[in-house]
């Protein structure tokens, strides 16, 4: 019934072939079903918010899309190439970036090291490849000019050690990290989640940043207010389903609730 | 001058928030320096000791507390290294034993080349460090239980290896007992075993500092949850920690041998928790990813200062136990006080 009444509904799409794309990716666990033949296009230079209840299968379809699950059905395109994800760094190498609920920063290194952390930069010439010397100068140096292009004024000095940051700062650190690496998506999840209201506009603003940078983001939030404030679509995911997809502007706060607890239709 | 007004608000704000008291600044310090403490420790040790027998400071003494710390010194580089990823090795003193009857045995019974027996050894260490990281990371075994399992079996092997014999001096090959050779510098006499040992902690101390490893060790013991989720194969530096511990343990074995004049089965018994007590007043973290390789030398030198410090100054053996004991308290109780530093 649901599925059927979608198409009327569904937000102007915007121009272009879609930089990632799920087509009818389907996830059971056991008998229960998570993903029940969902579909998303996320498209460059915009920011795609996921929302739905509890148990609507928002994370099982993030998880799919970054290697964390491997779905039992449909097809997963990047820059539309099909892709098969085995493991979270194939969809890392391949491009998606994805700053987890619980950060994954490393507090007692700094903030130049976190960005790099796993994937260090050696000096040129026999320094680098014979005795494996870091390049820590250039490293500090290009985190430096990532936080400067993001906008990020709060983390002045990359070589404080991240757990002398807050929470905001912490997860601009992770944002950062994400976009650092010419990253073609980058997945949030729930960043505003543990935030006060001031860290919270700063991680938005970030967001804002990363789009005007033309990194398109998938958003997963529960907090509707910061969904309509930086989301350019959302994608709503009721019951295992895609029950729309709805703009700001075609939709209200209180249309998308409903749509997500199927008080309404879309 | 538009400009400028925001930022010197925001100044004003920062040094607002910033009440932070003279004792929190303190503790931030030793916070960012973790070496600080046992460096002021050895300093007002060497002082006090100095000033109640000035033979504390003689050459020949400050060179001999050097050599007596030679092979704890080696072996504590290795227990830093599995510190610092958060776990902790319980079977580093009956490695390195039974590494060195290893090396004894193939020079003085089995007949071969010094050289090789010395391979033979570093090959068995290796190998005895990969089955405590296999433990570690395939069986999933805290590494206390599965080091205080194979601290067992390395002491039973040694011993049904041996046969319980002390291998001597006279029987050895001299490249066996080469690290005892002294090294006169004007008074001062380093012997071979010391210098290689101050050689390991600037190789470790670079590994640690300037590479891609030492940094994924830090982090791995930091958080190791966070350190796969960016990408860092966490069980791999967790195996090649281990192994790599077998490599220093190798290299101790080696000064144990030369500093004791022989090979016995039955020596080192204390070695597992001399180290952890070298490292820990060294100001690493027992909970890991906090700590500095060079701290861990000043612990050992510090335990060293100690025992000879006392016996100067005529003091019971006991008493120098009792000390140490203290120390080993009072330096954890600080680095738990300085990981209480403000989020």
């Amino acid at each position: 019934m649901t599925e059927t009444v979608q198409a009327p509904h569904q937000a102007p799409v915007p121009s272009g072939a879609p930089v990632l794309e799920a087509k009818r990716l389907v996830k059971t666990f056991g008998r229960v079903v998570g993903l029940d033949g969902v579909s998303l296009q996320l498209y460059a230079g915009e920011v795609l918010a996921v929302i739905g209840d509890n148990g609507a299968g928002k994370s099982t379809l993030i998880k799919c899309l970054t290697g964390a699950y491997i779905p039992d059905e449909g097809k997963l395109f990047l820059d539309g190439q099909e892709v098969h994800f085995k493991r979270p760094q194939d969809a890392r190498n391949a491009g998606i970036e994805t700053v987890y609920q619980n950060l994954a920063v490393s507090p007692a290194l700094d903030v130049a090291s976190n960005l790099y952390l796993g994937r260090e930069r050696r000096k040129s010439g026999i320094l680098g490849s014979v005795f494996r010397a870091l390049d820590t100068a250039g490293m500090r140096k290009d985190a430096r000019d990532q936080v400067l292009k993001l906008g990020i004024s709060t983390l002045q000095d990359v070589t404080v050690s991240v757990e002398n940051l807050s929470g905001g700062q912490r997860q601009a650190v992770a944002v950062a990290r994400a976009a650092a690496f010419g990253s073609k998506v980058v997945v949030l999840d729930e960043p505003t989640a543990a935030l006060g209201v001031r860290e919270s506009n700063q991680v938005l603003e970030l967001i804002e940043n990363l789009r005007g940078n033309g990194i398109p983001v998938i958003l997963i939030s529960h907090n509707m207010p910061h969904v309509f404030q930086v989301a350019d679509r959302i994608h709503v995911q009721r019951l295992g389903k895609r029950a729309a997809t709805i703009t700001p502007q075609s939709h209200s706060m209180t249309d998308a609730v409903a749509i997500m607890t199927g008080a309404a239709q879309a | 001058m538009t400009q400028e007004a925001p930022t010197s608000t925001l100044d004003l704000a920062a040094e607002f928030l910033d009440r932070r008291t003279p004792v929190d600044r303190v503790r931030g310090i030793l916070h960012r320096y973790p070496a600080i403490s046992p460096a002021v420790v050895l300093v007002i040790a060497v002082i006090v000791f100095g000033t109640i027998n000035p033979r504390f400071f003689a050459a020949a003494n400050l060179s001999l507390v050097l050599d007596q710390v030679s092979v704890v010194g080696t072996v504590a580089i290795a227990q830093t290294l599995i510190i610092l990823t958060a776990g902790i090795d319980l079977s580093v003193g009956a490695l390195m034993i039974g590494t060195s009857m290893v090396m004894a045995q193939t020079a003085a019974n089995n007949g071969l080349p010094a050289p090789l027996a010395l391979l033979i050894g570093l090959v068995a260490a290796l190998a005895a460090g990969a089955l405590n990281g296999l433990l570690v990371t395939r069986v999933k075994l805290p590494p206390f239980i599965a080091t205080l399992g194979t601290f067992n079996i390395f002491i039973a092997l040694t011993l049904l290896y041996s046969g319980g014999q002390t291998v001597r001096k006279a029987d050895m090959p001299e490249l066996l007992t080469w690290t005892a050779t002294a090294l006169p510098i004007g008074d001062v006499r380093l012997t071979v075993g010391v210098v290689i040992m101050l050689a390991l902690y600037a190789l470790v101390a670079y590994i640690l500092g300037r590479t891609a490893w030492g940094r994924h060790v830090y982090a791995v013991g930091d958080d190791e949850d966070a350190a796969r989720l960016a990408g860092i194969s966490t069980k791999k530096v967790l195996l090649s920690v281990y192994i790599a511990a077998g490599a220093i343990l190798a290299v101790a074995a080696w000064i144990q041998i030369g500093r004791s004049g022989a090979a016995s089965p039955n020596a080192g018994a204390d070695l597992n928790l001399d180290s952890i007590t070298a490292v820990v007043i060294g100001g690493t973290s027992l909970f890991g990813g906090r700590g500095l390789i060079w701290g861990t030398l000043l612990g050992a030198i510090i335990v060293g200062v100690f025992r000879n410090g006392l016996f100067l100054a005529g003091v019971d053996g006991l008493y120098q136990t009792l000390a140490i004991g203290i120390l080993v308290i009072v330096a954890v109780a600080i680095d738990q006080w300085i990981r209480k530093v403000r989020k």
